[in-house]
Order: C-alpha cells, then structure tokens, then sequence
C-alpha cells in the first residue's frame, strides 16, 4: 500500500498528462467530458500531496460540476460538432504532433522554472506544466465553446496544482472552485446561448 | 450589520432577485437604478463603527466581516470610492431600458458591481484577482446575449482575462519574498515582470487589446460600455494597491516610466485607429484603449493620483452618452438602406434584418443623423469629450495631463495630443457620415422624448463639467486619498 503511495505523484502526472492529449486528440465531445473527469481525479491527486486530502477532493468536485454542465450542455443543443471537427485525421496527427512539441518544451524547461520554485516537487510541476501547455495549444486551435472552456479548465488546472504547494487558504481554495465551477457555467452558457429566445426589446 | 453585508450582500441579493423578475423590464431597472441610489444615501448618512440608535433599537455597522478566515474590510477611508462607483452604476442603470441593453444588463450589472466591490474590500487584497475573474465570467451574459452566438470578442476576452489571473496570483506569493529579503535583485524582477504580465493581460494593453474593438464591434454598445467603463477601473484600482502596498514597487523610477511608454503607445494605437475605422461601435473601442492608456499616463505623473481619479466622472459621463446614442443608432438601422425603392418596392420578399454587429457599420449609417439629430449629437460630442477636446467634460483634466508631460518630456506629450486629436477625427468622420445621404432627408427630432431628454442632459452635463470642472473634479480628485502611501500634490486645472 505504502508503495502504491509512494508511486501516486508518477502515477498522478501520467494521468493528467495522458488525459490532456486525449482531450486534445479525441472528436467526441462524450470522450471530452469523460476525459475532463478522469483528468480532474488525477489533478485532485497531484493537489493531495500539497493539501489535505479533504481540501484536495474539491478540485474534483468542482471539475466533474464543470463538466456535468458541460455535457448538459452538449446534450442540449442541436449540435453540428461533427461538421465543425471534419478535418480529421489530418488534424489529428498534428495534433499529435504539437501535443509532443509541447510535451518536449515542458521537459527541458523544468529545471529553469523548478529554480524560480524551489517549494514545488518536481513531478508536481512537470504535472502542472503539461497541464498549462496543453490547455494553451488546445486554445489556440480553436473557436468552439466547449473546447475553448476545456482548454481553460486544463490550464487553470495547471497552475492550480502548482498554486496549492505555495497557498494553502481555504479561501483561495474556494474561489478557485468557484472559478471552475463559473467556466463550466460560461461553457454551457456559450454552447447554448444561440438558441435561447432572445431577450432585446 | 457590516459595511461588506450592504455593499457588497445587499446589490448582489437584489440582482439575483431582479434576475428572476426581468419579465417585467421597466420595474427591473427601475428597482436596479434606485438600489444603487439608495445605497448611496445610506453610505453619506450611516456611521461606520458607531453606535446608531432608531428608536428603541440600537445597532452598530462595523467595516469588517469575516469569512473562511479572511477578512472583507471596508472602511471610512473607502466610503467616498464607494460613493463614485454607485452614484456611476445608478446614472448608467437610469438609461438602460432606453438603450434596450437587454433583460439581463441590470440584475447581472448588480451582481457585477457587488463582486468588483467585495475585490477591493478582501484582504489580503491579492485574493481580488479571483474576484476579477469571477466578475469576468458574470459579464460574459452582458456581452453575449441570449439568441446570439459568442463572438471572437467575447471568447478572446474569456480566455485573455482568464490568463491574467494566475500571473497576479503567482506574484503575491514571490512578493511575501520580496519584502524578505529585498536586497534579492532576481526575486524583484521575477515579481516584476509577472505583475506586469497579469496588468497587461488584464486591463488589455497593447498587444493584448483585439477583444477590445471585437466587442465594440458584436456586442450591445451600452452593455459593452458598462464592461469597458467598471472593468479597467476596478482592475486600476487593484494595481494601485500594489502600488499602495509595497514601498519597492512603489518607489522604483523605471516602473512609471514602463507605465508612460505603455500609456503613450495605447493612446496612440487607439487614437490613431480609431480614425481609421468604419464602425462606429470599432471607434468606441479603439477609444476605450485611448482611455486605458490615459489612465496609465495619470498613474505615471506622480507623485499624484488625483488625476487619475478626477478623469473618471466626465469618462464616465461620456462613455455612457456615447453608448446610448450608438444605442439608439443601431435600433433605427435594423433595416438595410434601400437604394433603388421603385425596384425594391417590386420586391415580394422583405429585406432581412441586418445582423447587430452591421448595424452601426457607416455604410448603413448614411444619412441617420438628419432623422436622430439628438443622437447624433451626443454621439459627436462624447467622442469628442472622451478624447479631451475644449469645452467639454475631459478637457480640464487632459490639459493637466498634458502640461505635466510636457514639462518633463514634450515629445511624449505631443504623441499624447496626436492620439487625442485623431479620436476627434474619428468622432468627425462619424458625424460627416450620419449627416450625410443620397437624399438630403429633411432635419427632425425623431427620438423619443424621454430618450431625447437622457441625450440633452447628459450633452449639458458634459459641457458644465468642462466649463465648471471646480464642481465635481477636486471631489472625485479626493478620493485619492483611499491610497493613503501614495504622495499626492493638488490638482490645479
């Protein structure tokens, strides 16, 4: 048990870091919000090794809210994701592609940015990066709400982790969820929000 | 009862429940421009940390409420900050139902007011940053509303905001080491450079500043004003706290002259494009960035802050002119313009409404003014307020801001008055289209009265506040002295 524990940190980073590629790769916006929910299982782990358990699981709680709005969302609108994603497999491989350039930047910039925080483990900060590098390459390959809110919920999630070796306030813990909990808001808003009534006049 | 519960607890509860109640849109912004109202009043009369009696009940209204071990703290020194912000939130809710800014604009511009206010009250005031974000996410619905899909604009505002964040939150923690071990040169410029990311991410300094225009552009023009107006003030004021706060951030000499360069290049970049567009909702943009930039200039000529305070009310003044006169523009050219109406009128199939982010494009402005001279006017003249020419709101304190650049360094001055003068043309260009047409319609007031009403008097204002700025200015130049660190000198017009 006491080995299983040990291996948590490494095991935590591997999800997190499999998870945001999965949600870069995959077409179905089902896939995207299982993948956000495991996602955030894995980022509650890394925050456990900063925070109290107790405190940690509400990252996960506030994730899988985010993404339950998300998938209500989704399931509500008459959707033409499938036109929007048609670019596929072309796209996917250099996706891939990115997804690696990004996972390479990461690696030979930890040593500089452990430096700059020396308070924060290294599998801690190699799990944040990848979590912001991902989020950054997801926004910048796209214009559609429900990605858009997962690529923000990826990269918040990032510095989340890292934030939570340095701030330990249950205050700070509670906005950040209440943040989380706003983008998942927003994301289901801007899916749905052109084909609610409109309210002028 | 604390100072927190009303000003923050109290907006926000009438906004949720104005946000239930917005079926009933004239009553909506009628209870949401009188709370802010009523909240003013309560704030000149009610004594902080002292005992009130009304009758057989005494009662005593401390400033500080505490929550999750933090502390939301708003004290006597806020009261006239707080004052400006309400008696500005209830001139804009009073037009709001006139600018048709949607159902939503009022409950959720309340809930937006309570949350910018409980930023500035939080301690440790690093906390604001999630606050700001908070209220970024609740002005989404402002900006795009329902039966429209987001734009650009708004999705490139999310996410460059949203970006902010982190940066602010990570430089608090770096500058608990700062003030450690100050001698640590590094340490100071990691902290430096960070902060400086999350402002410029934050306040949409340039290169940062495309949301800005595309807004301008898709949104409603009064809902867009409110969010350009409160969101650059709120996240200024968060600045100066830093500034406030720490006596090495404070005292270093290259942070107002960063703060110069970045004013001057936003107030050349949004003067100097905003000549060159043709939306008029782009040139309020472009002018918004003009304005962001004119704030940085203020914080830079210290060692004053009254500047910076006392060019929010005739900005204000004007922003909101300006918005309800675009507002009003866009109502009235729904239709496309008919070029040939013997044809048209053969025409079996009706022209399509156009899209609201055409609306206020010139080609289908030409000639509007002759049939909305009130709007027109207003529309000319805010712009010309906001950029500072004579007579109007912004002069007395633009030319302040111009002698003291001039004094030191005159070419940053003459730049200044070049971004200043090219929002005139702008503003110019704007008029020459609305008067302008294929036929030369005859001139009639075509607003209705009580719009035209809001319009006149809001013009009048902007004029007494430029030809008296004795009246309101040294009031709003006072609330300086909420930063109590920062060194101040009296503002002479």
């Amino acid at each position: 048990m006491s080995k299983l524990l040990d291996l948590l940190p490494l095991l935590a980073t591997m999800l997190v870091a499999a998870t945001s590629i999965g949600l870069l790769i995959s077409r179905d916006w089902r896939w995207h919000i299982s993948l956000l929910g495991i996602q955030f299982a894995g980022i509650a782990a890394l925050t456990s090794l900063s925070w109290p358990l107790e405190m940690a699981i509400t990252k996960m709680v506030a994730g899988w809210m985010s993404g339950a709005v998300l998938g209500m969302a989704m399931a509500s609108v008459s959707s033409n994701w499938g036109r929007e994603e048609r670019f596929w497999p072309s796209g996917r491989i250099f996706r891939i592609l990115a997804a690696l350039m990004v996972a390479i930047t990461v690696f030979s910039a930890i040593p500089e940015i452990s430096k700059i925080l020396p308070q924060v483990s290294e599998l801690i900060m190699v799990g944040g990066i990848i979590l912001i590098g991902m989020g950054l390459l997801h926004l910048g390959l796209t214009a559609q709400p429900l990605r858009i809110s997962i690529g923000l919920l990826t990269m918040l999630s990032g510095f989340e982790v890292i934030y939570a070796s340095v701030e330990t306030s249950i205050l700070v813990a509670g906005l950040l969820a209440g943040v989380n909990i706003g983008l998942g808001l927003i994301g289901a808003y801007m899916i749905t929000v052109s084909e609610m009534e409109q309210e002028y006049e | 009862m604390s100072t927190p519960v009303l000003w923050i607890f109290v907006p926000a509860v009438v906004g949720i429940a104005l946000f239930f109640l917005r079926r009933w849109y004239r009553t909506t912004v009628l209870v949401g421009a009188l709370t802010p109202l009523f909240l003013t009043i309560i704030t000149l009369v009610l004594p902080i940390n002292e005992l009130v009696r009304l009758g057989p009940w005494a009662f005593k209204v401390s400033d500080t409420l505490v929550i999750l071990g933090r502390r939301l703290f708003l004290g006597v020194q806020d009261r006239p900050l707080v004052i400006l912000i309400y008696i500005l939130v209830a001139f804009w809710f009073s037009a709001a139902f006139e600018a048709r800014a949607g159902r939503m604009f009022v409950p959720v511009g309340l809930v937006l007011v309570a949350v910018w206010i409980a930023a500035l009250a939080v301690e440790p005031f690093l906390y604001a940053a999630l606050l700001l974000e908070l209220a970024v996410l609740l002005s989404i619905p402002l900006l795009s509303p329902p039966g429209t899909p987001p734009g650009r604009g708004v999705i490139r505002y999310l996410i460059f905001q949203t970006f902010g964040m982190p940066f602010i939150l990570l430089t608090g923690w770096l500058l608990a080491g700062v003030e450690s071990s100050p001698g640590d040169l590094d340490l100071v410029v990691r902290a430096t450079t960070l902060l400086g990311f999350g402002f410029v991410f934050l306040l949409g300094i340039f290169p940062f500043h495309s949301w800005l225009p595309m807004i301008a552009e898709e949104s409603h023009p009064y809902s867009a004003s409110f969010v350009f107006f409160f969101l650059p003030l709120m996240v200024s004021l968060f600045g100066l706290n830093f500034l406030n706060e720490y006596a090495w951030l404070r005292q270093s000499t290259n942070l107002y002259q960063i703060l110069r360069v970045g004013g001057v290049m936003m107030m050349l970049v949004g003067g100097g494009w905003a000549a060159l567009q043709r939306h008029m909702g782009r040139i309020l943009g472009f002018a918004i960035l003009m304005g962001t930039g004119a704030s940085l200039l203020a914080i830079s000529v210290l060692p004053s802050l009254e500047l910076f305070f006392a060019m929010q009310i005739p900005r204000a003044l004007a922003l909101a002119i300006w918005a309800l006169g675009l507002s009003i523009l866009q109502r009235t050219t729904a239709k496309p313009v008919v070029e040939n109406p013997e044809i048209e009128a053969l025409n079996t199939t009706p022209p399509q409404d156009l899209l609201p982010r055409e609306r206020l494009r010139f080609r289908n402005l030409l000639g509007v003014g002759r049939k909305l001279p009130v709007a027109t006017a207003a529309v000319t003249l805010a712009s010309f307020s906001f950029a500072g020419y004579p007579i109007l709101g912004s002069f007395p304190v633009y030319q302040v801001l111009w002698r003291n650049l001039a004094t030191g360094t005159p070419i940053i001055a003459a730049l200044v008055l070049f971004g200043s003068l090219s929002l005139g043309i702008g503003g110019i260009r704007s008029l020459a289209v609305l008067v302008m047409g294929a036929e030369q319609d005859a001139w009639r007031i075509n607003e209705h009265w009580l719009t035209a009403i809001f319009l006149i008097i809001g013009i009048l204002l902007m004029i007494l506040i430029g030809l008296f700025p004795q009246w309101v200015l040294p009031y709003a130049a006072s609330i300086s002295e909420v930063f109590s660190q920062m060194t101040s000198q009296t503002l002479v017009p």
